[in-house]
């Protein structure tokens, strides 16, 4: 003890517009520590967008551009370009949107920068909606959600479709680093950034913020809500690299009830529709497992 | 038409966020019991608000909160391990 886990430097100033216990923020506050101040980063339409303060103030120690919604993948590769042009080659490019701008609407703008193959880092941080505009349900919302597009009430109108798995839709791209994160982890984070940096190519990361405005939750829960989606298995923590899947945690499991009825998004969850999402994500870390075993196999070689 | 080097430049935000003092957002302040600090750290971990600074780690030094930026979220209170951190209403009355 008596030592940080994590790297002292901060890059992200106080003072910023994030809401109390804001997962978001707890996500950029590490990147940073990790990508370090020669680090270039832009951002679209979202949360992270208003984040950094009203015009002149900003949070950013480095340069940070504001672009526009659906275009994060396609502003970095142009960033990249130019800094290359200019033999600016040690300059880490950062692509940072939230889940509506990465799973839905910036989708093809990622799938084309990650096709060009550009040496650059797309982060998505999930707080699975549209957090910004009102807490409106995207792809990445969960099953059984309540937001103000899948209003509930008395009724049984919650978000109908499971979380896009948009890990899977990148790694189809056959890039060569692909990994999810979680704010309740970022010396697992941390250590993951670090790695992809000595990784030439495009690089993606799914990172894992609580949202206690969207999510209806208790700010001083945003850390143990973050743990409890792992241990849960609603939220595992894997890498692919390579094509090789890794499980970087692998946590007893918790029942999700615990973690489903600590947040007002759930509480109108009738028992059996939480067994039926229960099922559903042993279902899918069953099938994870599955994929890490099977992409050991050495025959195989590497992806890309 | 106007060519590019003519337009307005693109506004820059240059200001440190520092300018905004986010603790007036506080309605809970988060308050050390030194006695029960272990120094491990955590509480300067999770602030979302960079609004904890330890000096020097390696002397054990206590963790400092900066109240013009906390906004009082209380992570650092929940995390603890010794419950270390009491939570005090600003304005009891
Ligand atoms: C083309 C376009 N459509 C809609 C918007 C309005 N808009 C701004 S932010 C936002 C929500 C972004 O959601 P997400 O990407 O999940 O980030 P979050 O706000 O949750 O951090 C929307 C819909 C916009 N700026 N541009
Ligand atoms: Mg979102």
């Amino acid at each position: 003890m008596a030592k940080l886990t994590i790297p002292k430097e901060e890059i992200m100033s106080p003072g910023h517009m994030g809401c109390q216990g804001c997962g978001a923020t707890m996500a950029m506050r590490y990147a940073l520590k990790a990508l370090g101040k020669k680090t270039m980063i832009s951002v679209p339409a979202c949360c992270w967008a208003i984040i950094p303060g009203a015009w002149p103030n900003t949070c950013m120690q480095i340069p940070m551009q504001y672009t526009a919604f659906e275009v994060t993948g396609a502003s970095i590769s142009g960033i990249r370009a130019a800094l290359d042009s200019q033999g600016m080659q040690d300059v880490n490019v950062v692509g940072w949107a939230g889940d509506g701008g990465t799973v839905d609407i910036g989708i093809q703008a990622l799938s084309g920068m990650i096709e060009r193959g550009h040496n650059v880092i797309y982060i998505c941080y999930d707080n699975e909606a549209y957090m910004n505009t009102g807490i409106q349900r995207s792809g990445s919302t969960p099953y059984g959600a309540w937001t103000t597009t899948t209003p509930v009430g008395t009724t049984e109108y919650w978000e109908e479709g499971q979380k896009k798995n948009l890990m899977e839709i990148v790694v189809a791209h056959r890039l060569p680093y692909a990994a999810t994160a979680s704010v309740a982890y970022p010396e697992d984070f941390i250590k993951k950034l670090n790695k992809c940096l000595e990784i030439p190519g495009p690089k993606f990361f799914q990172v894992y913020a609580p949202c206690p405005t969207g999510w209806k939750s208790s700010p001083e829960l945003s850390m143990d809500l973050a743990r409890k989606a792992v241990t849960t298995r609603a939220f595992p923590i894997y890498e692919v690299e390579h094509g090789k899947y890794k499980i970087n945690r692998k946590p007893e499991k918790t029942p999700l009830s615990e973690y489903l009825m600590l947040q007002g998004r759930f509480k109108h969850l009738p028992e059996k529709e939480v067994e039926f999402l229960d099922a559903h994500y042993e279902k899918e870390w069953k099938a994870l497992l599955k994929l890490e075993e099977m992409t050991q196999d050495e025959s195989l070689g590497n992806f890309m | 038409m106007k060519t590019y080097q003519e337009i307005t430049i693109t506004p820059i935000n240059n200001v440190d966020s520092r300018a905004v003092k986010t603790g007036a957002w506080r309605t809970w302040r988060p308050v050390l019991i030194p006695e029960k600090c272990i120094h491990c750290y955590k509480c300067w971990k999770v602030c979302p608000d960079v609004a904890i600074s330890v000096e020097s780690p390696e002397e054990k030094s206590l963790p400092v909160w900066d109240y013009d930026y906390c906004k009082g979220c209380g992570l650092c209170a929940f995390e603890c391990p010794k419950d270390a951190i009491e939570m005090q209403r600003e304005v009891d009355q």
